[in-house]
């Protein structure tokens, strides 16, 4: 287990990492999501030792990690842009950690070969084995640097941006083989990821991490289905955003009370979050909104409508309506949230 | 395809222009040194180059070289890390320093060092009490020329530890490599092209350095007068077939050094 206790870390005035706790259970797959530059990856190499918090303490089962190295903390990492040794040929760079090791950890040359080639054999790239760095595709280069981080037995694997620098097909197929080989293995792994399908697909949990912030952990459908912050809802999925105003639980827009619930959030500015598909169409009279219909769009399943809003600030919404609607454009429609988010608004 | 909008006699006008110019400035002179060092035979050349002076220069010249680029090799690798790994106060201003010497005249190269070690130096008076000749001596020569040649080796390092960055010499850290094993099986293999073409171009100006040296040296004859200097004295006393003897081994070393270069450049492009 691994716990992450008030983690605070500065770039000068940059403030990458304010007060960061975190849990991760033994055998747990987590995704550190958030956009860039919110020190995901900070907190990724503060985990792994190649960096070091301003404040706060880092714990492998119960043991203050600060004071040790990255060697020392057994910790297999993969770097976005794989960082495998260029002059080495594949087998030399999944034997490296095995080679390193001194004393009586030392291994005899047969048992290098024999675990190299069982490594090889598990990321099923052993007919590469001669093969130097740059004779590789992008998907094959992070398959050999993920065998090499297994290489030493960590008892975390970390890696960052892990799929960031491949194409949208190798990208989708190396996830499923990751999540494949994490049910096989089962060892503790922290994934960092900007990409929000990628983390709710493969992650057990999903930490959500906003300017140095978590904005919240929980299951990908915790995340998705009860967001805890106005961050997480805009981040994760889709969301029509409404501004609307609070005054004594009742729910103002533009002006007029629209007969929403506040959710006990505080008198003044907040906004309305609702999923494209939780707008239902309406007829105009009691209505929560009232709009123009401009464009209709989209195939399959559902079609996208985009509805100007009768108000003062002009806003425009896209909503999700059924394949058997007859919504048409030019039409004025009444639309009524199934479900929806009240945020405050920061003051 | 080549661009065909000239007409053939103007290409021909440029394309001779610019043969020429290599030949008269370049292939001549150098043919020049030969043909001159071996106007009376190959005995005569042999007899100049066995005279104990001519000897005794071409030893130095080595000893320089090798102490020189020996020292650079390892301050330039120490430099090269520091900046390519590390933020500091005053970067920028060290990687202008390190021009320094290709900005300055090598007399004043030299200059410094007789102002600093030189009898009315800086350090004379301490050097004199303990007995240590260091202007006008080979130890000098071989501060002078190491400072000529100290941009060689560093320059060619830092822009490719630059591109290369620190991610492999970190993925060996995490690995287990302690920091001297990843030194010499990750970044020293990372740079070993490039380094070694520092070492060859720090070699050819360290062996064929005259302003510095000239300085320093003393010109005492049979000890601390290096190749460029021996000749410089063959000539002026007239001794031009000797001159051009010694003269042709800069020459050969010029030429074994532009062949090593063409085939390193081959492998620097793979790194």
């Amino acid at each position: 287990m691994i716990g992450v206790h008030n983690v605070t870390k500065r770039f000068g005035t940059f403030s990458a990492l304010s007060g960061v706790n975190l849990e991760i259970r033994s055998g747990e797959l987590i995704a550190l999501l958030g956009p860039s530059g919110s020190g995901k990856t900070t907190l990724l190499r503060i985990i792994a030792g190649l960096d070091w918090p301003d404040d706060g303490e880092i714990l492998f089962d119960g043991v203050n990690a600060l004071t040790r190295s990255v060697a020392a903390r057994h910790v297999g990492f993969v770097f976005q842009h794989y960082a495998l040794f260029r002059h080495m040929t594949v087998f030399e760079n999944v034997a490296f950690g095995l080679r390193v090791r001194k004393g009586r950890q030392r291994l005899r040359e047969a048992e290098v070969r024999a675990r190299v080639t069982e490594l090889l054999d598990l990321v099923q790239l052993g007919w590469l084995a001669e093969r130097y760095p740059n004779q590789l595709s992008g998907g094959q280069r992070q398959r050999i640097a993920l065998a090499r981080a297994l290489a030493i037995e960590p008892r975390v694997l970390l890696l960052d941006e892990p799929f960031g620098s491949l194409d949208a097909k190798v990208r989708k197929e190396l996830r499923r083989w990751l999540r494949d080989l994490h049910q096989d293995i089962h060892v503790t792994s922290v994934f960092v990821t900007h990409d929000q399908e990628e983390a709710l697909e493969l992650a057990d949990r999903v930490v959500v991490i906003d300017k140095g912030r978590i904005e919240q952990i929980g299951t990908p459908r915790d995340v998705y289905e009860s967001p805890a912050t106005s961050f997480v809802h805009e981040f994760i999925g889709e969301s029509i955003v409404t501004p609307i105003t609070i005054e004594n639980g009742i729910v103002s827009y533009g002006g007029q009370p629209i007969g929403l619930d506040s959710q006990g959030v505080r008198n003044g500015k907040g906004a309305l979050f609702v999923r494209p598909y939780d707008m239902a169409v309406v007829p105009v009279d009691g209505a929560t909104f009232a709009g123009l219909v401009t464009r209709i769009h989209g195939l399959g399943p559902a079609r996208r409508i985009e509805v100007a809003l009768h108000s003062d600030d002009g806003g425009v919404v896209e909503v999700d309506v059924p394949r058997t609607s007859d919504v048409s454009a030019g039409q004025t429609i009444g639309l009524r949230p199934r479900q929806y988010r009240i945020f405050a608004l920061p003051t | 395809m080549p661009l065909r909008s000239e007409p053939a006699p103007v290409r021909w006008l440029i394309v001779g222009i610019a043969v020429a110019f290599l030949g008269i400035f370049l292939v001549l002179p150098l043919f020049t040194v030969f043909q001159q060092a071996f106007s009376r035979g190959i005995w005569p050349y042999l007899e100049a180059l066995g005279d104990p002076d001519a000897l005794a220069a071409i030893r130095l010249t080595l000893l320089v070289a090798f102490s020189s680029v020996s020292a650079n090799l390892v301050v330039g690798l120490i430099a090269a890390w520091a900046i390519t790994r590390f933020e500091f106060r005053g970067k920028s201003v060290l990687m202008t320093l390190i021009d320094l010497p290709f900005s300055v005249s090598p007399v004043i190269a030299g200059l410094v060092f007789v102002l600093l070690f030189g009898a009315q130096g800086f350090f004379g008076a301490f050097l004199q009490e303990r007995d240590i000749a260091i202007v006008f001596a080979v130890p000098g020569i071989v501060l002078a020329t190491l400072f000529v040649t100290f941009p060689f080796v560093v320059r060619e390092l830092i822009p490719l530890m630059q591109e290369q960055g620190i991610q492999e010499e970190e993925a060996a850290i995490s690995l287990g490599a302690s920091g001297l094993h990843t030194f010499f099986r990750v970044t020293l293999p990372n740079v070993r092209w490039a380094l070694l073409y520092g070492v060859l171009l720090c070699n050819a100006r360290a062996m064929g350095e005259f302003g510095a040296v000239s300085v320093v040296s003393g010109h005492v004859r049979g000890e601390t007068n290096t190749m460029p200097l021996h000749i410089e004295i063959l000539y002026n006393e007239y001794h031009f077939m000797a001159a051009f003897a010694v003269a042709s081994l800069l020459a050969l070393l010029a030429l074994v050094t532009l062949v090593a270069k063409t085939v390193l450049e081959r492998y620097l492009g793979r790194d």
